[in-house]
């Protein structure tokens, strides 16, 4: 059920909620969470199709913030709200509330989205383009427990990633990350197979991809190694390669959905990592909303360290390959913190299980040349 | 007019209802009716039905006058006495008095001058009373005085229309009718009570009632401090007006203000400022509102009660003009789990037990608990589980103000609140009214948010939130 709302108020589109849940049947409210995402008329269809998808998981009341270019000055001067009201089939599991600001009112979409959010229930907001650089110090973003941004959305992925690490937030977190997840995991479940020392890693994988630069951040984070960034043609992150003191490790994905783990000493084995839906990412987001902590500390290792750190033996070859023998079932990782590098000591070490699926980048493959990671050598004993 | 409309809909009006207008203005009987009309058009909750309108009609009258026009009195009573012959009410009238404070002893003198108070035979007078009843103690007190030396104390009412909202009678139900609730009641269990109203308007064209009033005198010392006599009350002893005063006196005598109020209460003026996507003026700029006013549009004070039930467990009450949303609710948030298996992480989330009583809009009850999200890693969250009324009762709810008018003609009392309920309300507001009125200024807060920071910081310093209502 849908109802049209111009040049209204929030009050008025609140009564249109218990309207439209009443005319349906269902006036009890079992919602758990209120999305707010932030858009443009062109990326609003997506992100509302996605945020729709994610509700089956979790039934939230989701508002679609647009904010509408003003085209002359009269249109800036003047202000109006509009508003669709989905409730039922039409918006997932949950409420739909589509609001379209003009004018002035635009700049105070806080004021508008403040009556409408659930009462107590956690606020997440998620920009899916042109998100703020401080998350939480923009008035929509500062009425949200958690912050979901998409750095792989912006036009300088990589410059993104530092204001983000200057602002971060407690609560801040990004889909860049959120697709990392299942290699995080299988990086994990790996060296949890092998006991030994890392040296070195090398990630591998497409240009203005801020996925690659954080999972090299939070390895280079965690395992205390120097790592360095390469540049392959994608699509996405293509390949990660540790060289440790057992032989080399690498998990290996050339077509974006299936990959290869090759251990020295041991078979190789297929690994699906998919390139996820953006749905489910928002999915995996909602689930957790306290403070990402690891994500906070990938972050802020900095990706010029990164850059700088990037040394020593990373010329070591991908892994030699032998025996070809178990695929599948690979993902035997127990949650069990790994020796040294815990996907997230948030619990997402449970992810393990389920990650099988995928990990994910938006489908990309653009290729230009951008600032290469310098392979300085500069051995830093750890 | 509306809630009268749709009583005589419902077949709940006694046949031969009459209904007088007293005014100023120039009408006549028709004027009045097509005021009524239209009022009842636009507003009535249940269809409109002509001929119950032509029912109503018929004992429809209008009289001009001022309330010292002796001679408008007297054709006030004759109107009265034609219609008593002409529509057989039986000689029973209640008058109800929408009258501004002041012009309360005149009208009240002018009824009995002109004998429109004297109770005959088995017939009966009542009076009902909107609020204000008064504005301090005092001036209450001096009210009460001047209604009862011509109406007797059980057959005044003092309308209270959140008293008639369905919730309300609801909380009474909800305790005691049912096993679950009472026995975690008390302050073994919970940890404090929020009571909320919030409104999304400002004064709108009332500032000459606002301005000097404010916004603790208009709704703390009346309606919420009856929503907490209700939440915190004893069990009455049956469901009858006298039971139900008694224990309801009891709690508001029990009530403890806090001995520092500069840090207890907090008040606040809306500023300028968005709400729900309109710009706003700030209450200093309001028309007819003096700039350096000092009355309060934002209002949160704590308090405590003290008995065995409650003792050590606060009370908040807050209410404001141009709050975040329009909402009037009841908050009884519960203490955490004394021990938890769960590690940190899994219930960094989880926030504390509550039952909330909506009162509105969208009335209903919501109990907030902690619950698993779905997924392999063990993590808790808060979620709530709903009642809303449109659901269970396929009726929609009586109005309050229908609700209440049936009772004044029905002669039962439940739901109005007692002489000794308003002065006990008022010896609780008064000290803090004082205190405000000799230290500082209210502080500013921006239109549509939740109130000024100090009301946060009041909550904070305890360790506790105001619930996003």
């Amino acid at each position: 059920m849908k109802i049209d709302l111009t040049d209204t108020t929030a009050g008025k589109v609140n009564k249109a909620l218990v309207q439209g849940r009443r005319a349906i049947g269902t006036p009890a409210v079992g919602m758990v969470l209120t999305l707010v995402v932030v858009t443009d008329e062109e990326n609003a269809y997506d992100a509302l199709k996605a945020a729709g998808d994610a509700s089956h998981e979790h039934p939230s009341r989701t508002l679609v913030v647009i904010k509408r270019v003003s085209r002359s000055p009269r249109d800036r001067t003047s202000s109006r709200l509009d508003a669709e009201v989905r409730v039922g089939v039409d918006a997932g599991s949950g409420e739909t509330v589509i609001l379209r600001l003009y004018g002035e009112v635009a700049d105070h979409a806080d004021s508008v989205v403040l009556p409408l959010l659930l009462p107590d229930a956690p606020v997440v907001v998620w920009w899916p383009v042109n998100a703020p650089l401080d998350p939480a110090k923009d008035p929509l973003g500062a009425l949200a427990q958690r912050r979901v941004t998409d750095t792989y959305a912006s036009e300088q992925p990589v410059r993104e990633l530092s204001a983000r690490a200057d602002s971060y937030t407690p609560g801040d977190t990004d889909l860049s990350w959120t697709r990392i997840t299942p290699w995080r995991s299988m990086l994990a479940a790996a060296l949890d197979q092998v006991v030994c020392e890392v040296e070195a890693v090398e990630v591998e994988g497409e240009e203005f991809n801020p996925s690659c630069e954080l999972l090299a951040m939070w390895l280079a984070d965690r395992l205390d190694v120097p790592v360095k960034r390469s540049l392959s043609s994608g699509p996405g992150l293509t390949a990660v390669r540790m060289h440790t003191s057992e032989g080399a490790i690498a998990l290996d994905r050339a077509d974006g959905s299936l990959a290869t783990l090759s251990i020295d000493g041991q078979p190789d084995r297929a690994v699906a990592l998919k390139r996820r839906e953006t749905a489910e990412l928002i999915a995996e987001e909602l689930r957790r909303l306290d403070p990402d902590d690891t994500y906070a500390s990938a972050l802020r290792f900095g990706v010029e360290r990164l850059n700088a750190s990037a040394s020593a033996a990373v010329n070591t070859a991908p892994a030699p390959a032998p025996a070809a023998a178990p695929a599948a079932a690979t993902a035997t990782a127990p949650a069990t913190t790994p020796a040294t590098t815990d996907p997230s000591p948030k619990g997402e070490g449970a992810v393990a299980g389920t990650a099988l699926e995928a990990a994910a980048e938006a489908p990309a493959t653009e290729s230009a040349p951008q600032e290469p990671p310098p392979l300085k050598k500069r051995a830093k004993a750890t | 007019m509306p809630a009268v409309y749709d009583l005589a809909n419902r077949g709940l009006l006694p046949p031969g209802f009459s209904l007088v207008g007293f005014a100023r203005r120039e009408w006549a009987n028709e004027d009045f009716a097509a005021e009524v009309h239209d009022a009842v058009k636009e507003h009535a909750r249940t269809p409109f039905r002509e001929e119950v309108w032509q029912q109503l009609i018929q004992g429809m009258r209008f009289v001009q006058g001022t309330f010292d026009d002796d001679d408008a009195f007297e054709r006030l009573r004759s109107t009265i006495e034609e219609l008593d012959k002409a529509q057989g009410t039986g000689g029973n009238f209640a008058f109800y008095l929408s009258v501004p404070p002041r012009s309360f002893p005149v009208v009240i003198q002018q009824l009995k001058k002109h004998g429109l108070a004297d109770q005959t035979g088995g017939s009966w007078r009542r009076a009902v009373i909107e609020k204000p009843f008064g504005h301090d103690l005092k001036s209450a007190e001096e009210l009460n005085k001047v209604v009862h030396e011509v109406f007797e104390p059980d057959q005044v009412f003092r309308i209270d229309h959140y008293l008639g909202k369905e919730t309300v009678q609801n909380i009474l139900a909800l305790r005691f009718a049912n096993t679950m609730f009472e026995p975690i009641w008390n302050r073994s269990f919970v940890d404090h009570v929020q009571i909320t109203m919030a409104e999304d308007i400002g004064i709108g064209g009332r500032a000459g009632y606002y301005d000097g009033i404010g916004a603790a005198r208009d709704v703390i010392q009346n309606h919420l401090l009856q929503l907490m006599a209700l939440t915190a009350m004893e069990e009455p002893a049956s469901f009858d007006a006298d039971a139900l005063a008694a224990e309801k006196t009891k709690v508001l005598g029990a009530v403890r203000l806090p001995k520092d109020l500069s840090r207890d209460t907090v008040r606040g003026q809306y500023a300028a400022g968005w709400q729900g996507g309109e710009k706003v003026i700030g209450y200093l700029e309001e028309d007819g509102i003096d700039p350096k006013s000092k009355t309060d549009t934002y209002a949160a004070i704590k308090v405590e009660i003290d008995n065995r039930r409650w003792a050590g467990v606060p009370f908040y009450l807050r209410t404001g003009k141009r709050l975040g949303r329009r909402v009037t609710e009841i908050a009884v948030v519960f203490q955490r789990a004394p021990h938890s298996p769960f590690d940190h992480t899994a219930t960094e989330e989880l926030g504390q037990n509550a039952v909330v009583i909506r009162v509105q809009p969208d009335e209903g009850i919501t109990v907030r608990f902690g619950s698993k999200v779905p997924g392999t890693s063990m993590e808790i969250r808060d979620v709530s589980m709903d009642f809303a009324y449109g659901e269970s009762f396929t009726e929609s709810s009586p109005e309050a103000y229908e609700r209440l008018i049936l009772d004044v003609l029905l002669g039962d009392a439940n739901l109005f609140p007692r002489t000794e309920e308003v002065e006990l309300s008022w010896k609780i507001l008064d000290p803090i009214e004082e205190h405000w009125d000799k230290h500082g200024r209210p502080a500013q807060y921006k239109s549509g948010t939740w109130g000024p920071a100090e009301a946060d910081e009041m909550l904070a310093r305890e360790g506790r939130s105001w619930r996003r209502p």
